[in-house]
């Protein structure tokens, strides 16, 4: 279960937002500007917020009237960007390595055959990062967020610097994950199609603001 | 012409060991402070940077003298030290060393602080994200992706350092053996009647060393490169 309950000023623009969310996708649907990656920044410790809580199964991350503020790196949240994001100094094979070394897990050669094969990114493991199609990118960047083994998954609009064939492809690996993997994801979109095809609750943002919740039928028709 | 004698010699093996040392040592130094100074705010910060900065614009003369001043037997650092931990900088090698770290520390940490400036802080939050402590992150993300900047500031730093001369002989003189550097040694032998010959000795051998030292710099730079960008 994750708990939301948060307020932070940007300049002339705030979020403020409060939600309660058990589905396996909690999708954030809004258009650009309506706060979906800065509240996704402050889930995963990024930013911190001004005031509010944020917490996962009763876990307290944040909670500003307490002075509770969990750092980044010891939330377990994994985060996947919209720009990949990896390391462009280590092959594929370490960049998937680097969250079990970084919170010193022991090998797990039977989940990271099953996450490569899931993912389609078995043959690039030699591989750099620059030498990647995006969709690949993306591939690398998911498995790498979930094989740091992390309570929850932040996807924000991992499809999004991709054309619509990419997003094709990719697309099908995200519907496996939400069915096979069995973490809980929160996914980032402005995409109502998408949205529909992968979020189990949704949380409609508008301005920094809740405007709806609920399932998928909250969503916009036809696109 | 190319009788080196042992003097001379003692005086090229001294530059490049004090070059060396003065590098080594100011490298960790710089890459603090080079880190501090591109990803940290704090009070007082143009007042650091300005004071890094200092001995690439004082006299050498000047920086020189202050290092006397302070580091000195009779100096106010300098005295402590000596008393206290048998450390001794005036005159002594250890304190050629220590100005030639001093004077090419600003041209060392430059390169370093523009290639940290440089690394895309979206990827150490990525790393952040994935269980990395900042500590963590640093040394797996940061330091490996400003490596070409830390090898360039290194090579600048050796090259200012083996070329030192003004405030080395002012804090430390010009004995044979033990603080003449090649510098210093060319200086000697340019106020010695028939010292023309040596003198032209060691400035070819000096421009040697400060051409390998460029070559190897390139390499390590093409390499640094390679081993970042590789597919």
């Amino acid at each position: 279960m994750l708990r939301v309950d948060v307020f932070k000023k940007l300049g002339e623009f705030a979020v403020d937002v409060a939600f309660t969310s058990e589905g396996r996708v909690t999708g954030l649907f809004g258009t650009s500007g309506a706060g979906k990656t800065s509240l996704v920044s402050m889930i995963a410790g990024l930013v911190k917020p001004d005031r509010g809580v944020i917490a996962i199964d009763g876990d307290v991350l944040d909670d500003t009237a307490a002075g509770v503020h969990v750092p980044a790196h010891r939330r377990r949240i994994g985060y996947v960007f919209q720009d990949a994001r990896l390391f462009p100094h280590l092959n594929v094979a370490q960049n998937l390595d680097y969250g079990r070394r970084m919170n010193r897990l022991d090998r797990d050669p039977v989940q990271e055959t099953r996450m490569t094969d899931l993912l389609d990114i078995g043959d690039l493991l030699a591989r750099r990062p620059g030498g990647l199609s995006g969709g690949e990118r993306q591939r690398v960047a998911l498995g790498r967020a979930l094989l740091s083994r992390p309570r929850l998954l932040l996807l924000d609009e991992p499809l999004g610097a991709l054309d619509d064939k990419r997003k094709a492809e990719i697309l099908p690996y995200l519907v496996r994950l939400r069915d096979e993997a069995d973490i809980p994801m929160v996914y980032v979109s402005h995409d109502a199609d998408e949205m529909r095809q992968l979020a189990t609750s949704v949380v409609m943002l508008k301005r920094g603001r809740v405007a709806a919740f609920g399932g998928v039928e909250v969503l916009p028709q036809a696109s | 012409m190319f009788d080196i004698t042992p003097t001379e010699w003692t005086a090229i093996l001294l530059s490049i060991r004090v070059a060396v040392i003065a590098t080594l040592i100011s490298t960790p130094i710089g890459i603090g402070v080079a880190w501090l100074l591109a990803r940290r705010d704090f009070w007082g910060k143009p007042i650091v940077d300005a004071i890094i900065y200092l001995p690439l614009v004082l006299p050498p003369v000047v920086t020189g003298y202050l290092l006397l001043l302070t580091l000195g037997k009779r100096g106010l650092v300098g005295g402590w030290l000596a008393e206290h931990l048998g450390i001794v900088f005036a005159f002594r090698w250890t304190g050629a060393a220590l100005a030639c770290g001093v004077m090419s520390f600003p041209l060392l940490v430059r390169p370093i602080r523009l290639s940290i400036e440089a690394v895309d802080r979206k990827l150490e939050q990525a790393a952040g994200t994935l269980g990395a402590s900042p500590w963590k992150v640093f040394a797996t993300v940061t330091l490996p992706l400003a490596m070409p900047g830390v090898l360039a500031g290194m090579v600048l730093g050796f090259a200012k350092a083996i070329g030192e001369f003004g405030a080395t002989i002012t804090f430390v003189s010009n004995i044979p053996g033990e603080t003449q550097t090649i510098s210093s040694a060319i200086y000697s032998l340019i106020q010695t009647p028939d010292g023309d010959t040596a003198a032209l000795r060691l400035v070819i051998i000096s421009i040697s060393i400060a051409i390998a030292a460029l070559i190897a710099s390139e390499w390590f730079a093409r390499r640094a490169t390679q081993r970042l960008h590789g597919n």
